[in-house]
């Protein structure tokens, strides 16, 4: 089976963190990520940029129809780009794509694309170097 | 139903209910999927209960339901043949089963691996009692719920949810590793024993006394299933010191009666003699966990009551031991009577002083019953009557409310 | 520069449009192959419903372990893995060894394979 681990911590504790301390805290990234992998169980992994970096994309007004069967397209609604990421809690993570894209600007207009744009809220976050 | 008949069916009932939870446990082992294998098996059960009394119980039932239940299985794979997943998996388990079914003897037992599952730490606390009760024994939801004071269909709901987790969230039906198995082990010892703990509680309800005896009858696969835990002895020697009481526990027009005034004459010797023996071979190997002491007190209950043993401090003793391994409010409370006991009331009042700081106190019935009997002993006659009048206040048991009138009534006359 | 894409939605509306375990919409099939034609496509899966997931944190060396999803909203989403082991106990195991879990808290959400028409 494959699991998708997430991991959540307070940000702003983090980023208090001393560049020496938080080195440390890299290295035991490293040293989890090279066991992870050791073991044949490693996939992916990636930290995420500040929340504060992160746009949210989501429609606005409209209702869902189902033109063809599977095919859901909302009619009359806007996608509407919002600072900071998705915060509210009546909605669920339900997946997740790692693209490749030279600006946000790009990441946005894939996340657009995307069926899940028709009736959710698209988080987008640039990944960071690291673990 | 003539005699015989009757015979016939209970025998045929207790064969299916020992086949059931090892098929279940079985068939789901490696699919994870409980609800899909307690499907296949209840066929095969509504049709043994109605064969198998008038003619016998086959000689080897775990084969007999297997072929129906396999029968259905395969019924089922043929109902799915447009749907793609899965079916080569199907085939493999079918192809298996028909392998078993010719030799019954090689069906391995996975009942342990299905209760590990059933009280893993990602199942929600509360549904673990009830999901043992149900993959292991065949309770339905409607019994379970009626133990448990929630609607059938909550209850149903919430079964069918658990078992769905079991699978989607790929908890695995097997026995942790050593390292990890003592804290795996409390966690299904922990929900045989509520299962228990609900039954005792339900005084007088038949529901209640079914439950208790079918939380023993899994108490007693563990301890069989687990020869070498010591703590699964434990916590069966605890379940039957306790059920050896149950009918002394009330006087025949329901009033309450405490442990020091039961007659002994009505405890069950034979289920206290197993509680004795259960509980030697525990202590006799490794060290002790909290089941296994709990059953050493009242081990030592008993023989204060029959054999007029001084075992007051040995009781005392046991609790300092059982509240360095729990820390519970719970087990100081208990402490502090065993003090009581042991070096009179005016030791025992400030430990309850302390205790009572515990804000969880507050609504604790029998911590105000045990103060209100240690405040009497000191004579303080008004604090007993007023923390008496708490207890009573706070006890949802009409006989218990009824004997604590009665020590306020006597402290008032005397 | 990679991205991911974080897709929210009210499970319940998206449970009732599921049929069974290997539909994937055409939509989401199209979507796939543009992103993969772009050579911008790095991965992605569906999850399973919030139902499945368990969250798991480290505290005083002792793994804790919830049944159900991350909840509260004082910390935020910081990174990830996606891991493949034999079954949940694995993952939590895994889960709990990771630096993160000593001071944040990590769902486990299982992977639900999808399979493109």
């Amino acid at each position: 089976m494959q699991y998708l681990l997430m991991l959540y911590a307070d940000q702003s504790a983090g980023l208090k963190i001393p560049a020496d301390a938080m080195a440390k805290v890299m290295d035991l990234m490293g040293a989890y990520q090279a066991s992870l992998e050791k073991a044949g169980a490693f996939v992916m992994t990636s930290p995420l940029d500040r929340v504060q970096n992160a746009r949210t994309l989501r429609m606005q007004g409209g209702t869902i129809a189902e033109p063809s069967p599977g095919v859901f397209v909302n009619q009359g609604g806007d996608l509407a780009v919002h600072d900071g990421p998705y915060a509210e809690t009546r909605e669920q993570l339900g997946g997740f794509y790692i693209i490749e894209a030279p600006d946000m600007q790009t990441a946005l207009d894939w996340a657009r694309q995307c069926p899940a744009a028709q009736w959710g809220p698209i988080e987008v976050r640039a990944m960071k170097p690291g673990f | 139903m003539n005699i015989r008949d009757d015979e016939a069916a209970r025998t045929a009932e207790r064969v299916a209910r020992e086949s059931y939870g090892r098929l279940v446990a079985y068939l789901s082992a490696r699919t994870r999927d409980v609800a899909g294998a307690e499907d296949a098996l209840a066929e095969a059960f509504a049709t043994a209960l109605r064969l198998w009394p008038a003619d016998g119980v086959p000689d080897n039932p775990d084969a007999w339901l297997l072929t129906v239940a396999r029968r259905r299985q395969t019924d089922a794979l043929r109902r799915n043949k447009t749907r793609k997943v899965g079916e080569e998996h199907l085939m493999l388990i079918s192809d298996e089963l028909e392998a078993a079914a010719a030799n019954p003897d090689d069906i391995p037992d996975r009942r342990l691996g299905l209760m590990f599952a059933c009280a893993h730490p990602a199942i929600e606390r509360g549904m673990r009692a009830p999901l043992i009760l149900q993959t292991i024994l065949g309770l339905t939801a409607i019994d379970i719920a009626a133990a448990f004071l929630i609607s059938p269909a909550t209850m149903g709901q919430r079964l069918v949810r658990a078992k769905a987790r079991i699978k989607e969230a790929g908890i695995p039906f097997r026995v942790p590793d050593r390292q990890e198995l003592p804290d795996r082990l409390d966690a299904v010892l922990d929900a045989v024993y509520a299962a228990y703990a609900k039954g005792w509680t339900e005084i007088g309800e038949a529901q209640g006394n079914a439950l208790s005896s079918e939380a023993i009858w899994l108490g007693r696969l563990l301890v069989g299933l687990l020869p070498d835990e010591p703590e699964a002895k434990g916590m069966l020697a605890l379940m039957l010191y306790t059920e050896a009481r149950r009918a002394a526990r009330r006087t025949a027009d329901g009033a309450y009666v405490p442990l020091d005034a039961q007659n002994t004459r009505l405890w069950d010797s034979w289920q206290l003699n197993l509680a004795e023996d259960l509980l030697r071979q525990a202590n006799a190997g490794g060290p002790s966990g909290r089941y296994q002491i709990e059953a050493a007190i009242q081990s030592a209950h008993m023989a204060r009551r029959l054999h007029g043993a001084a075992t007051w401090p040995a009781i005392l003793q046991l609790y300092d031991h059982l509240f360095a391994l729990t820390t519970s409010p719970v087990v100081a409370l208990n402490r502090a009577a065993a003090l009581s006991e042991v070096e009179g009331p005016a030791a025992a009042l400030p430990a309850l002083d302390a205790l009572g700081v515990d804000p969880r106190m507050n609504d604790y019935q029998p911590y105000w019953a045990a103060r209100g009997h240690v405040l009497a002993q000191t004579g303080d006659k008004s604090g007993a009557i007023e923390a008496l009048t708490l207890a009573i206040g706070l006890s949802s048991d009409s006989a218990v409310r009824a004997w604590l009138r009665q020590r306020i009534q006597a402290l008032q006359d005397g | 520069m990679q991205f991911m894409l974080l897709i929210h939605g009210d499970e319940s509306q998206m449970n009732a449009l599921e049929t069974d375990d290997t539909g994937m919409s055409p939509d989401y099939h199209a979507f796939n192959q543009a992103l993969i034609k772009a050579g911008a496509m790095r991965g992605g899966e569906r999850l399973r419903p919030t139902s499945a997931a368990t969250t798991v944190r480290v505290r005083d060396k002792k793994a804790v372990v919830l049944a159900g999803p991350y909840a509260e909203t004082q910390e935020q989403l910081g990174g990830y893995y996606l891991i493949d082991v034999p079954s949940l106990d694995e993952a939590i195991d895994w889960a709990s060894k990771c630096p993160a879990a000593q001071f944040g808290s990590i769902e486990v959400r299982p992977i639900w394979p999808t399979r493109p028409q």
